[in-house]
């Protein structure tokens, strides 16, 4: 990197001109101006972020209630909770998470303790191509692959889980490898010197390093497939009433919840809308707890490397 | 990587010294993490196939049959147009504005305030779609169309404001300004990443040299980030082309082709028209609209992998 003495970005003409006098009038207000226009775009990308977080706690709170939180909407004309949703998305989210999250961890075990070759290239750029996956494919696959076998119009909860892993399983991935990689590497040594098996040096010595880091990332990776609409449209179907068992029937979710509220109102549509933002309010909560407990458990927990 | 290949080479001189066989925890243990990588390539190779076999039957049949009595190829080119041309609005009007916000945070911004306002930016990426759905349509939709009726009356001759304006804000642009806001975190991430590692020696020559602030940054930093911004900028893209909620709740559509970014008719996305027409659809709809899922993500691979040729291009050099 000697060269860069000699930078093609900072030339000769540059440099002549940077010293050739004092600080004219014309480059200081280009400067000023500049630095005013970089502020103020970084200001005006943060305004829908205020406005979001202020419209959805604003709209939200009317439609809080205790029969929000306790109560399902079967059968009720114009009321009716969202307790069915809220369990629903906790279910079809625990599902995902119980696919995605050993797979994707041992897959990154394989990418950074024993890959080699082929395989591990394979697997890389793959990863890669499953990041950019659309959610609404994940979701045609996900109804694909049960048509196939229960016959057509199928709605699983499961069904809905599997499409979210298809979205979790990279996210996983790509964070366990990131806090795989930087355990260092004389942990191991030392442990294969004491006469430490392969196996036993990463589950008793890699793994417990890297925990804090594996839990914050799959905490992100929840909170990035909890809002998750697109998907569950297509596999878990709407539905009014509780259900527990991913593996019957239609099982409603907070967003599916929220986008059907807001589409199809019933006679009180004012009520339906307060319903609709009152989810959009807990979803954003469910995110907002999960992204901040995932940076305090890294804080809190993360093992200090020398 | 060296440093892994020594503790392999480790690994396997122990297996050596104990006798050449692996112990069998070692057999399991590895052969699990195999199983997981492999498990991911049968995973996506599935996707592939099951859309492929549920799409097939719909590339196949004859026009009649198909949803609005089209052949595949007219039915899915005017998606394909609405998709395109939502997600470059979005680029259009993110990428500068991500740039600046991670010049902002990389270069203006006090140093101690950097990872506050970094994750400020990344909350935008945390916010479900289907909330930028909703906060589009009742919120920036009605704000918006005043200044719609402003573009159509100051600006109509340019084919992208013909108008008329629309009265509700469902429109081609609010759309696109609603995927601006959804992608900037991505592409401004990337920035921000390739902008903070500027070398140090470069923007130190440069103030030496009396350039100030802005000129430091449009010499060194920027230069250095170029490719960078390009590929967050395709990635971006990528996520805007398969963004499905909020354009399916604020588009007003109706399948008509056009650049008319404000009016009340607008073409749908492959997305949102999924979104919109799978839960009441049934026999060969179902496989067109699988088949048009496919085409959307043959559309997104394509941006994918050209953004990380980009990447891998400036890696080499």
């Amino acid at each position: 990197m000697e060269s860069s003495a000699h930078s093609p970005v900072l030339g000769q003409v540059q440099t002549s001109r940077l010293l050739s006098g004092g600080l004219g009038w014309r480059r200081r207000s280009v400067n000023v101006v500049m630095t005013a226009l970089i502020a103020g775009a970084f200001l005006l990308a943060m305004i829908p972020l205020f406005s979001l977080v202020f419209e959805v706690a604003k709209r939200g709170i009317p439609g809080l209630s205790l029969e929000f939180f306790t109560s399902d909407a079967r059968g009720v004309v114009g009321g009716g909770g969202a307790a069915h949703a809220i369990v629903g998305t906790l279910v079809i989210t625990g599902v995902a998470a119980v696919i995605s999250v050993p797979i994707g961890i041992m897959a990154a075990i394989y990418l950074n303790e024993y890959g080699t070759g082929r395989l591990r290239r394979a697997l890389t750029f793959f990863v890669d191509v499953m990041t950019g996956i659309p959610s609404i494919v994940a979701g045609l696959f996900a109804y694909a692959l049960f048509e196939l076998f229960l016959g057509p119009g199928i709605r699983l909860g499961v069904m809905g889980s599997l499409a979210l892993s298809v979205l979790m399983i990279p996210i996983v991935i790509r964070s366990a490898e990131e806090v795989l990689k930087i355990v260092p590497n004389h942990l191991r040594e030392a442990a294969y010197a004491l006469g430490t098996p392969k196996w036993k040096t990463i589950t008793k010595v890699v793994l417990p390093t890297a925990f804090a880091g594996l839990v914050t990332g799959v905490m992100i990776a929840i909170a990035r497939i909890v809002g998750e609409t697109a998907p569950l449209l297509v596999t878990t179907g709407v539905v009014d009433s509780m259900n527990t068992n991913p593996f019957q029937g239609r099982m409603q979710n907070l967003a599916v919840y929220a986008y059907n509220e807001y589409r199809s109102p019933g006679v009180m549509k004012q009520a339906s809308y307060d319903k609709a933002w009152a989810a959009a309010l807990t979803l954003i909560a469910i995110v907002m707890i999960l992204n901040i407990a995932a940076r305090f458990v890294y804080r809190r927990y993360k093992t200090e490397i020398r | 990587m060296a440093s892994v290949d020594t503790t392999t080479n480790a690994g396997q001189l122990l297996a050596a010294a104990s006798g050449g066989r692996r112990r069998l925890g070692d057999r399991v243990f590895s052969r699990t993490a195999v199983v997981a990588a492999v498990t991911i390539l049968a995973l996506l190779a599935g996707v592939a196939i099951f859309l492929l076999s549920e799409g097939f039957p719909a590339l196949t049949a004859s026009a009649s049959e198909l949803p609005e009595g089209k052949t595949f190829i007219d039915y899915v080119a005017p998606l394909a147009f609405g998709t395109v041309l939502a997600s470059a609005i979005a680029a259009v009007v993110a990428v500068p504005l991500a740039v600046a916000a991670a010049l902002f945070i990389t270069h203006v911004a006090p140093p101690r305030l950097a990872l506050t306002l970094g994750y400020l930016v990344d909350m935008l990426a945390a916010i479900p779609s289907i909330i930028y759905g909703l906060w589009g349509i009742f919120v920036l939709g009605p704000a918006a169309v005043p200044v719609l009726k402003w573009l159509e009356e100051k600006l109509g001759f340019i084919p992208f404001f013909k108008g008329p304006a629309s009265a509700t804000g469902r429109t081609m642009l609010v759309a696109g300004l609603v995927l601006a806001v959804m992608i900037l975190p991505i592409v401004s991430a990337v920035a921000r990443e390739a902008f903070a590692q500027t070398p140090r020696r470069l923007q130190e020559g440069a103030k030496a040299l009396g350039a100030t602030r802005w000129e430091t940054i449009r010499m060194t930093v920027l230069p250095f980030g170029k490719s960078s911004v390009m590929s967050g900028a395709m990635l971006g893209l990528g996520r805007a082309l398969g963004e499905t909620m909020a354009v399916t709740i604020i588009l007003s559509v109706s399948g008509a082709v056009s650049f008319n970014l404000i009016g009340q008719a607008n073409p749908s996305t492959i997305a949102a028209n999924i979104a919109l027409n799978f839960p009441e659809s049934s026999g060969l709809a179902i496989n067109a609209l699988i088949a048009t899922g496919l085409a959307l993500f043959a559309i997104t691979l394509v941006t994918n992998m050209g953004a990380r040729a980009i990447i891998a291009r400036s890696n080499q050099e």
